[in-house]
């Protein structure tokens, strides 16, 4: 039984037809009832950040909207009208049928009827992504796993191609800048990352070339491991897990040693561009460090991470050990699967020497706002949702919003990943803590 | 209910849970092609026939409409019994909800929104327990006067029995709890939602009036800014806003109201009917007062059912006065311009009434439903007929947010703005070079002086649609030639 949540900060799987959508020229086609589409557009893009639909999403996906006659009669004769139709009327290259709940309590053998397309050479594939499967998480590796199934094929290893499987689509708001910076990361590391979902990620001539990589790169706490584990099954593929948000001077460094480990390229080239790399870090701390030494008397010490697990240990690491805030409680809203739960917690046990955190894995504002009652003795900085925000006013403290859903903030290319990703939420942190206090 | 016992309120509860969808009880459809007369004509005959298209686009749910109204009321908790997915619209409604406590100078706060986030075990087993456990979290969090349970899909298919355990938990905890049956999968109208939503508050809430308060009229509405006042306070009327930012204690007392009327027709036309029917509130039923015509007729009904009708003719003439001279310069700036409607019904045959007055030129509409009739029954508040008597053979459509069909229309009518409502659907409008007006406030155009406020806002769009330039030449519509070829109504089949 999954928890009642006052406040989701995840949604469901069906939540996949962001990922979809995400995809270059790729649309997204739900057998699932006349709300799903823009309910979980709603939550998802335009009132998390106001991503919007972009290409295929929003009021472009394609929905059998199945009502009464569908439940009861079954929906796979309306299914095939749409898919017939979508295929003519919708401009796409890549097309995924995602189930909703109604069609897979019904009964429709949606992954059949899919099939039926494919053999005939339509690039269409089957994702079961009913609402009551797991969270958005889950939903967008459904969704690589439905695409990586149904329609790859093995290809000779190009050395240096690496896949990137980070942050979720849209539901980390931060997505598409995350990317891009991963992208120029490894990039400079002398890797060709293929980074799959957002601007100039190739679609799918990108996702054709998925078997042809050298290794695998999960970046992210959990998301993206069984795509991973899928990916080596089928193609041999290796693959690295880095669990932990690379934010900052610190962890960027830490991170991109340990890709270049693995991938075993240049040291040379990697050593010169994490140099350059942190020359520039280092050159606006060291500028904004006057402000941040004379102001410190009068700031917020301790901070509190709301957010996925990915974030939550990339940001109080950086927070800790470079900006010397103290962690006060974290909180870990995207439910991983439990064979991950004991490092993650391990993680924040070793935040720094002598420096932990206690963790509570919860997306449910009651819980959340009850410890912090307890434990906020002096006004905390609040890194969360929207959601947070009453407790943070409740509590003194003084609140940004870094993850889903979120409405306070309009976000674009902005990044919370890299070394530039750490100047960037700084300077939004501080930003919003200079404006609370005049 | 603080100085009520519950079995006080539950001997007024006359109602059963659960309302008729409109499909049946008001012949609504989402699929037409024509001309308002000829909408009119078929619909008053009797003969109007849903028909289905075989491609659609995601449109809209029940719930989503009922979860609107409940979330806002500021001291009651919606729980939504169903997968987080559902869940989905909770930031629009926090942000609503945060929005307007703000203009209203309420202090702000989030939504009270619970889901019960169903798993793919509890559709196996059954999850009523949960609906229990959730109805206790709500009261111990929030101290909540009422809590509604909306349904989903998902909960109506496994059949989940909502009643009795609500049975259970108002014994309990002495609270009204209603159940609202917004199942996504029982309409195609998503109207239905609000109708599952006032059903609730009829239920669970109203109660018969004590005393009577005949200066009250209640407004069924959204979130828009209070320019009712604009309209009543000079007649000696006062406004009562609702659902949205209201208390369960004020939507107990809606029976003392001296008339409800709405500011779209279709929103709250159960509920105005059922506080007629069932506690003697006259409902006004002339279209909402938008545009000169309406506006005038609308008040008059509204006076003479409260008894103001001495003074309601000096004031009708005062205001036309008041807004003549702006409104003829603006008449004169919009002069050729020509105007095309995307909206629901009925506020989107207010728009069109005020988009006329503003002397911008008509050329097509499409309403995301259409109801055949009314609750009422009577013909003088169809607001098609009202809003169309200058443009009855204009092209009109009946689309449910079908973004596809809307652009392959617009692409031959080439309308020089778009009036748009509902979200998501602007963009698609503005990626083809046409500005696209999207009004949230659905109070702007507002009786006469509204129809400056929205003619100004208006003119300064049209005089920089850069963000539409800009979508044209950079970011294409994801349809196919082929299909931007077609007729625009290709995919709309006969008879369901």
């Amino acid at each position: 039984m999954t928890s009642i949540l006052q406040h989701p900060r995840q949604l469901c799987a069906l939540g996949g037809q962001q990922s979809v959508a995400a995809i270059e020229r790729a649309i997204p086609i739900l057998h699932a009832g006349p709300g799903c589409g823009f309910k979980l557009h709603t939550g998802l893009g335009s009132y998390n950040g106001f991503q919007g639909g972009g290409y295929s999403g929003g009021a472009a996906i394609v929905s059998t909207n199945t009502g009464e006659k569908e439940v009861v009669f079954g929906g796979e004769g309306r299914l095939r009208s749409v898919i017939d139709n979508a295929l003519k009327i919708m401009n796409g290259d890549l097309f995924v049928v995602l189930s909703g709940c109604t069609s897979e309590l019904v009964g429709d053998d949606t992954e059949h009827i899919v099939s039926e397309y494919r053999q005939r050479g339509v690039p269409i594939v089957y994702a079961a992504t009913a609402g009551f499967r797991g969270n958005s998480a889950v939903g967008h590796e459904i969704v690589a796993n439905a695409i990586i199934d149904q329609l790859l094929e093995p290809k000779e290893v190009i050395p240096g191609l690496v896949n990137v499987w980070s942050s979720v689509p849209y539901q980390d708001t931060f997505w598409a800048g995350n990317l891009a910076s991963v992208r120029e990361l490894l990039s400079g590391l002398g890797l060709k990352p293929n980074i799959l979902f957002g601007p100039n990620s190739g679609g799918l001539e990108a996702w054709k070339q998925i078997p042809a990589a050298q290794f695998n790169l999960v970046l992210s706490s959990w998301a993206g491991v069984s795509i991973a584990r899928n990916l080596n099954k089928r193609f041999g593929t290796p693959w690295l897990h880095y669990p932990t948000l690379p934010i900052g001077g610190i962890e960027t460094t830490r991170f991109l040693r340990e890709v270049q480990e693995y991938a075993n390229t240049d040291t040379t080239v990697a050593t010169r561009f994490i140099q350059e790399q942190e020359r520039n870090f280092h050159y606006f701390f060291e500028r904004a460090a006057d402000f941040f030494l004379e102001f410190r008397w009068d700031m917020p010490g301790h901070f509190v991470t709301i957010a996925d697990s990915f974030y939550g240990i990339g940001v109080s690491r950086m927070l800790t050990n470079e900006f010397g805030l103290l962690p006060l409680h974290q909180f870990v809203t995207d439910d991983p699967p439990e064979e991950f739960r004991s490092s993650i917690t391990e993680g924040y046990a070793g935040i720094a020497p002598g420096i932990s955190s206690n963790v509570t894995f919860s997306a449910d504002s009651e819980e959340v706002n009850e410890v912090l009652r307890k434990v906020a003795t002096a006004p905390p900085i609040v890194l969360g949702s929207i959601w947070d925000r009453d407790i943070a006013q409740e509590i003194g403290g003084c609140h940004l919003s870094i993850a889903a859903p979120m409405t306070d903030r309009l976000v674009m290319s902005c990044s919370y990943l890299g070394y530039n990703g750490g100047l960037r939420l700084i300077e939004d942190l501080y930003s919003s803590i200079l404006t609370f206090v005049q | 209910m603080a100085t009520e016992t519950l079995s006080e309120y539950k001997t007024v509860a006359r109602r059963e849970p659960g309302v008729a969808i409109r499909e049946r009880r008001l012949g609504s459809i989402t699929g037409f092609v024509g001309t308002p007369d000829e909408l009119v004509q078929i619909s008053r005959s009797g003969r109007l026939q849903e028909r289905e298209r075989s491609f659609t686009q995601a449109g809209t749910c029940s719930s989503f409409c009922a979860t609107l109204q409940l979330s806002l009321i500021q001291d009651a908790v919606v729980i939504n019994h169903a997968p987080a997915g559902c869940a989905g619209d909770f930031p629009m409604f926090n942000l609503y909800n945060r929005y307007g406590q703000g203009k209203r100078s309420l202090s702000r706060a989030s939504a009270r929104l619970i889901t019960t986030n169903l798993s793919e075990h509890d559709t196996i087993f059954g999850a009523t327990e949960k609906v229990l456990e959730a109805i206790h979290k709500a009261y111990r969090t929030y101290h909540p006067r009422a809590i509604f349970v909306t349904a989903s899909c998902t909960s109506g298919i496994i059949g989940e029995d909502l009643e009795s355990v609500i049975e259970r938990a108002e014994e309990e905890l002495g609270i009204p709890i209603a159940s609202v049956n917004c199942e996504g999968f029982r309409s195609q109208v998503w109207a239905t939602g609000w109708d599952a939503a006032y059903n609730a508050i009829l239920q669970k809430i109203v109660r018969p009036a004590k005393t009577k308060r005949p200066e009250a009229i209640n407004i069924i509405t959204f979130i828009g800014e209070d320019h009712f006042s604009e309209l009543l306070r000079p007649l000696g009327l006062i406004p009562n806003l609702i659902v949205p930012f209201t208390t369960v204690g004020q939507l107990e007392k809606l029976s003392e109201a001296g008339a409800t009327t709405q500011m779209c027709s279709t929103l709250g036309t159960y509920f105005a009917a059922g506080l007629e029917k069932e506690y003697g509130v006259p409902e006004i039923k002339s279209p909402p007062p938008y545009g000169l015509a309406s506006t005038d007729r609308w008040l008059r009904e509204l006076a003479s059912v409260t008894g103001k009708t001495e003074i309601v003719e000096q004031f009708i003439s005062a205001e036309r006065n008041a807004v003549k001279l702006e409104l003829e310069k603006l008449q004169e700036r919009f002069a050729g311009v020509k105007a095309f409607v995307a909206a629901g019904p009925s506020h989107g045959h207010s728009s069109m009434e005020v988009l006329q007055d503003l002397g911008i030129e008509l050329v097509g509409s499409c309403m995301f439903h259409h109801d055949a009739k009314l609750d009422h029954g009577d013909s003088v508040g169809d607001t098609l007929r009202a809003a169309t008597t200058r443009s009855g053979k204009m092209p009109y459509s009946v689309c449910n947010k079908q973004a596809f069909e809307l652009v392959n229309l617009l692409r031959r009518i080439k309308p020089d703005l778009v009036i748009i409502r509902h979200p998501s659907l602007a963009v698609s409008v503005a990626k083809l070079g046409i500005p696209a007006c999207f009004i949230d406030d659905e109070h702007l155009a507002l009786g006469y002086r509204g129809l400056v406020r929205y003619g100004n806002k208006i003119s300064d769009w049209l005089r920089n649609p850069a963000i539409e330039r800009t979508l044209l030449r950079n970011s294409p519509l994801p349809y196919t030639d082929w299909w931007l070829n077609q007729q625009p109504f290709s995919m709309l089949g006969g008879e369901a």
